[in-house]
């Protein structure tokens, strides 16, 4: 069931560091096939990219060592990518600090270390526009990013406070948190749900 | 002062973003950056690194507090530290300092040879030493959000590492095919809280991440840790004790990520310079030994 049979390949989950076996675990318990992406040759076929939460300068370097950075800006001209925490760091058209190259997948500029250190992490309910149930989700906020000067192509689709937590762009989400960690599969569903022949 | 549930959600999450990453051992901020410029998730800060604190011997504390803070000021990836086994006065400083992880450590010499520190108090996650599951199990009890096999720091031998992460997944092997009936005869062989067998049993995994550290030296070392089951490595004397600090430990961040990948397992060793020259555990007296430090 769920959305093995409209998925045509493989959602590939950007592997170099971070929280990307929850992020593939989540959308298996969606029914959907996914692949960790480590080199370019990996995206091939890939019907879609999730970049996790993990270290953005990490990731960031992991991407130049290995070739990565013109194949993920490409891949996203044409697929649908998901970036939470640091992955929405990745996919910003600026960050704060200079040692975080990112793609330029989405139109933000991203602040690192928004809510400042481990100590000032917390969990709170985010209201999500595609839920008919409304229910919140239950979404987890570590050493989160924030994201200023958005562009107008993109659409803020759920706020914390003064924050937008929720980024769209045409097919891409960006998220300020980890809706890969626990159990609840509607963002990665909505996502998905986006892209569906 | 937020509920329990909620605690270990951002606490063990924050454990899962460190996943497949290189967690350094530093004792200096031009260390630091080094370690940060080489793509390591997070830094340790050390006065120490574990082979010196071997060889000058002496009671090994906590860092200095300026120290902590000057690399706060210069690194954007978590830091780290160390306080002794049971030491919860110097935890309490480490947390009112904003470290992001507080390891509480048999490198350093313990504070209490009976207890380690109750916590689930600390808004600050910890990470512990673990040779075995019945030690993991009881630090996860205590509150422990991540669990390091321990090796045998400040060595750079691989083997005491092998042989805890071998140890640790064969025995969470062994309880998953226990019957329910057998859950609290084993809790009780093990000295772990029962809940926590249970969830052993059930998922067949450790209910928090399991990273690998004491020993390892060179990007395959980092390689084989994984393969066995590690799911990120601490590294410690093995950087700053080489010849090279910045290539090697770029060298085992990449092959931290392409751990399964021979061919660039082979690209990251070649030409390094040398490794820290080690110890030969025969070298280590039985009493010597850290790994036995916790209880």
């Amino acid at each position: 069931m769920g959305y093995a049979r409209m998925v045509e390949g493989p959602v590939g989950v950007l592997a170099l560091q971070g929280s990307f076996v929850k992020h593939a675990e989540i959308l298996c318990s969606l029914g959907v096939q996914t692949r960790q992406v480590r080199l370019p040759e990996d995206l091939q076929n890939c019907v879609g990219l999730v970049i996790p939460g993990g270290e953005s300068t990490t990731m960031s370097h992991l991407i130049d060592d290995f070739a990565l950075r013109e194949p993920l800006i490409a891949f996203s001209r044409q697929r649908p990518v998901l970036g939470t925490c640091a992955g929405r760091i990745i996919m910003a058209r600026d960050v704060d600090d200079p040692r975080v190259i990112p793609l330029g997948i989405l139109s933000c500029k991203a602040l690192r270390n928004y809510y400042g250190r481990q100590i000032n992490s917390f969990t709170a309910p985010v209201r999500v526009p595609f839920d008919c149930s409304s229910r919140p989700l239950d979404a987890v906020f570590i050493r989160a990013p924030g994201v200023v000067e958005c562009g107008p192509e993109v659409e803020i689709l759920a706020t914390h406070r003064d924050q937008a937590v929720m980024l769209g762009q045409g097919h891409h989400l960006g998220l300020a948190f980890h809706p890969e960690l626990g159990s609840d599969p509607r963002v990665h569903a909505y996502w998905l749900k986006g892209f569906m022949p | 002062m937020p509920g329990i549930d909620e605690s270990i959600a951002v606490k063990v999450g924050f454990a899962e973003m460190l996943k497949g990453g290189v967690i350094m051992d530093v004792t200096t901020t031009e260390q630091a950056v080094i370690a940060e410029d080489s793509g390591a998730v997070a830094v340790m800060v050390l006065e120490r690194i574990p082979a010196d604190i071997r060889n000058d011997g002496g009671v090994a504390r906590m860092t200095d507090p300026a120290l902590i803070e000057e690399i706060q000021a210069e690194v954007s990836i978590p830091v780290m530290a160390k306080c002794r086994i049971g030491h919860f006065a110097e935890a309490g400083i480490l947390e009112a300092l904003g470290v992001d992880f507080i390891d509480e450590s048999e490198v350093l010499t313990p504070a209490d040879d009976a207890h380690h520190i109750s916590k689930h108090a600390f808004k600050v996650p910890f990470v512990c030493g673990a040779t075995c599951l019945g030690e993991a199990l009881r630090r996860i009890g205590e509150g422990a959000a991540m669990i390091r096999t321990k090796g045998e720091a400040g060595s750079g031998n691989i083997v005491e590492a092998v042989r805890h992460m071998r140890a640790i997944q064969n025995e969470i092997r062994r309880v998953n095919v226990l019957d329910e009936a057998q859950w609290m005869t084993e809790a009780k062989k093990i000295g772990a809280p029962y809940e926590l067998v249970r969830r052993v049993a059930e998922e067949c995994k450790l209910p928090v991440p399991n990273f690998s550290a004491g020993g390892i030296a060179t990007p395959a070392d980092a390689a084989l840790v994984i393969l066995l089951g590690a799911e990120a490595v601490f590294v410690g004397s093995g950087i700053f004790k080489s010849d090279d600090a910045p290539a090697r430990a770029a060298a085992i961040v990449k092959a931290t990520t392409h751990f399964a990948d021979p061919s660039i397992l082979l690209e990251v060793s070649r030409g390094l310079r040398p490794a820290m020259k080690g110890l030969d555990l025969r070298e280590i007296s039985p009493e010597a030994r850290w790994a036995t430090r916790g209880w």
